[in-house]
């Protein structure tokens, strides 16, 4: 526990305490409507998180990580659906599944020497390839869409993922609780550190002797593997699924805005970012339903425009200015 | 399934695979000079051909007639969006630019979404329902016309880089970017122009393969990975690359398509692009770089 919270400043601490104390508590007064917004907010600052493994950590810019969360829906969809498997246990060969061809990516990539915008693009033929062949993959429903039975349910069934959105709810905040944890943790070890100087320069990393095309690898296994069970609440959540939805690149777009907006490569800017991208949708959705305007694409574009002013005024993200602003640096005066 | 049919196909393919390459073309233009990748290629691309929709329902004007002035009207687009908002963006990392430009083809999609509504637009030419045959083998007249189009504009491209003083300018700053500004070239200036002559040439194709094809607001994502797939299978930054690749993926889509179903016809330009970055890293006409 010491490690844990070693080189955390005071404030920050009591900052967290404060947030997780009210995301904890606002089921207790929230109506459905923002029940559904958190879980929102919640579903990507978790897979954005784990998609800053790779590329905030490590430096590989992934843009297919909706391959990820793909074949973790589907996997454990599949097992729940045709063999009755929970999907607390069929979220492992899920992981399993997800690690593997982040592994095979990232194998091909690495070996053949592929980087920079190249790997990027490799990243999104993959999860293209993903999408067109559960399209033809008639045994998952292909392009009709696969669907998890639902049911009124009139208590929570834990074991089996089937229930109300407060219990959704709380499975998310405690994977992106885990999640944080994990990535804060991971930062301090030696991985975190070798991750660190491989995306600051491979080439000196590699001089130094740390084994870059190893340490890339774990980065990309792992931040696949955690992604897939992002994919599992998805699958279970929405009880359908559509190649043509869950590959889509935009999926994929969709899910790494929030770190980079947040702050690529910092804790606290995944989670930062969720909530101001989802805070913005939908507050702009609220604009336009108040001003009684219903035009296709008005919300979208607006939306652009805000992440193109953030994007272009504050370049490395919200959190580090804001962290600044909140004098959560670490205490000055105290080494590290 | 007679030997004219594939060959209907095949040729059909490669037609297509020119406007293709003119699209690419553009977009390896752009990443060659200013070292800029346009995520927002396709996007721009659906702009050209809801201005040829606008055109030719307003005045009714052929797309062959419209070639020049929209794709003036992109170059103007390209030209201002690199001044305006891309220039800031040019030592900033990868992600950075991927994101501004994200955004740039999100208000893009929606903008056009919210004039024009979801529905797939499309134009009757007047040979729209043309086609040549060649000893039993049967050619759509409009694909014959967008494509000999295409290859004009990609031919006035090659000799502008290759002749002109500005062109060679621009090459100079692809080559050497201090280099560049030691001998007083105005890079700001010529990086713009070379944005917006890339937009020129998506517009140029956008506005051709309207005498071929509907568009949709949305379409504009596919458009763009289509150029990536192009660009990086002929060889990133390479001129002749783009058109070579734009030829191969439209022939590849084309049979693929006919051979296996349509819908998996994309696989096939991923399945190439991906035997592309594995074995061939610099394309098949690109030049090998450190």
């Amino acid at each position: 526990m010491k490690y844990l919270f070693e080189d955390v400043s005071r404030n920050a601490l009591i900052l967290l305490a404060l947030l997780l104390a009210a995301l904890v508590a606002a089921p207790l007064v929230a109506n459905d409507y923002l029940i559904i917004v958190l879980i929102t907010i919640l579903y990507f600052a978790y897979a954005g998180q784990c998609w800053n493994i790779m590329m905030g950590f490590a430096g590989q810019l992934s843009l297919g990580h909706a391959l990820y969360i793909g074949l973790g829906a589907y996997v454990t969809a599949a097992l729940y659906v045709k063999f009755g498997v929970s999907p607390w246990i069929g979220l492992w060969p899920a992981l399993v599944v997800a690690g593997a061809v982040g592994g095979i990516i990232g194998f091909l990539a690495f070996r053949f020497g592929v980087s920079g915008v190249y790997f990027a693009i490799l990243t999104i033929a993959f999860a293209e390839f993903a999408r067109i062949g559960f399209d033809h993959f008639s045994w998952v429903g292909g392009s009709g869409g696969y669907f998890l039975p639902v049911a009124n349910y009139t208590q929570n069934d834990f074991f089996n993922l089937r229930g109300s959105q407060r219990m959704f709810y709380y499975i998310l905040l405690a994977m992106t609780v885990l999640a944080f944890i994990l990535c804060h943790l991971l930062l301090r070890s030696r991985a975190g550190y070798y991750w660190l100087a491989i995306r600051e320069s491979p080439e000196a990393a590699e001089a130094l002797g740390i084994n870059i095309f190893r340490y890339k690898m774990y980065a990309v296994v792992l931040s696949a593997a955690l992604t897939s069970i992002g994919g599992v609440i998805f699958a279970f959540f929405y009880n359908n699924l559509f190649p043509e939805q869950v590959f889509h690149i935009s999926r994929s777009i969709e899910l790494i805005l929030g770190p980079i907006i947040g702050g690529i490569g910092t804790l606290f800017g995944p989670i930062v970012g969720a909530f101001l991208l989802t805070g913005l949708a939908e507050g702009l959705r609220e604009i336009m339903l108040r001003l009684g305007i219903d035009l296709p694409g008005m919300k979208q574009v607006f939306y652009g425009i805000c992440l193109l002013v953030v994007i272009m005024f504050l370049p490395e993200g919200v959190w580090p200015p804001l962290k600044k602003k909140l004098g959560l640096d670490r205490d000055p005066g105290k080494k590290n | 399934m007679t030997t004219e049919v594939v060959l209907k196909i095949a040729i059909s393919g490669v037609l297509t695979g020119l406007v293709y390459g003119l699209m690419a073309l553009g977009l390896s233009v752009i990443f060659g000079v200013v070292r800029v990748v346009n995520f927002a290629h396709g996007e721009m691309m659906t702009i050209a051909m809801y201005l040829v929709i606008v055109f030719f329902s307003a005045l009714g004007l052929d797309p062959l007639l419209m070639l020049v002035p929209i794709s003036a009207v992109l170059f103007a687009l390209g030209y201002l969006m690199q001044r305006a908002i891309i220039n800031p963006f040019i030592n900033r990392p990868e992600h950075s630019q991927f994101m501004l430009l994200v955004a740039v083809a999100l208000i893009m999609v929606n903008a056009l979404l919210l004039i024009f509504g979801p529905d797939s637009q499309g134009i009757t030419t007047s040979y729209s329902f043309d086609s040549f045959d060649v000893g039993g083998v049967i050619i759509d007249a409009g694909k014959v016309y967008a494509a000999i189009a295409a290859l004009i504009v990609a031919v006035a491209l090659f000799a502008f880089f290759r002749l002109t003083l500005t062109g060679k300018a621009i090459r100079a700053c692809a080559d050497n970017y201090n280099g560049a500004l030691v001998v007083g070239l105005d890079v700001k200036r010529l990086y713009a122009l070379t944005f917006g002559i890339g937009a020129a040439c998506v517009g140029a194709a956008g506005t051709m393969l309207m005498i071929v094809t509907d568009v949709t607001p949305a379409i504009g994502p596919a458009y763009t990975l289509l150029a990536f797939v192009i660009v990086i299978t002929g060889g990133l930054g390479s001129m002749p690359g783009a058109i070579v690749g734009g030829i191969l993926i439209g022939l590849t889509e084309a049979l693929g398509g006919f051979f296996f179903t349509p819908s998996a016809k994309t696989m096939f330009s991923f399945a190439i692009l991906v035997l592309v970055l594995l074995f061939r890293p610099q394309g098949i006409m690109g030049r090998k770089t450190a």
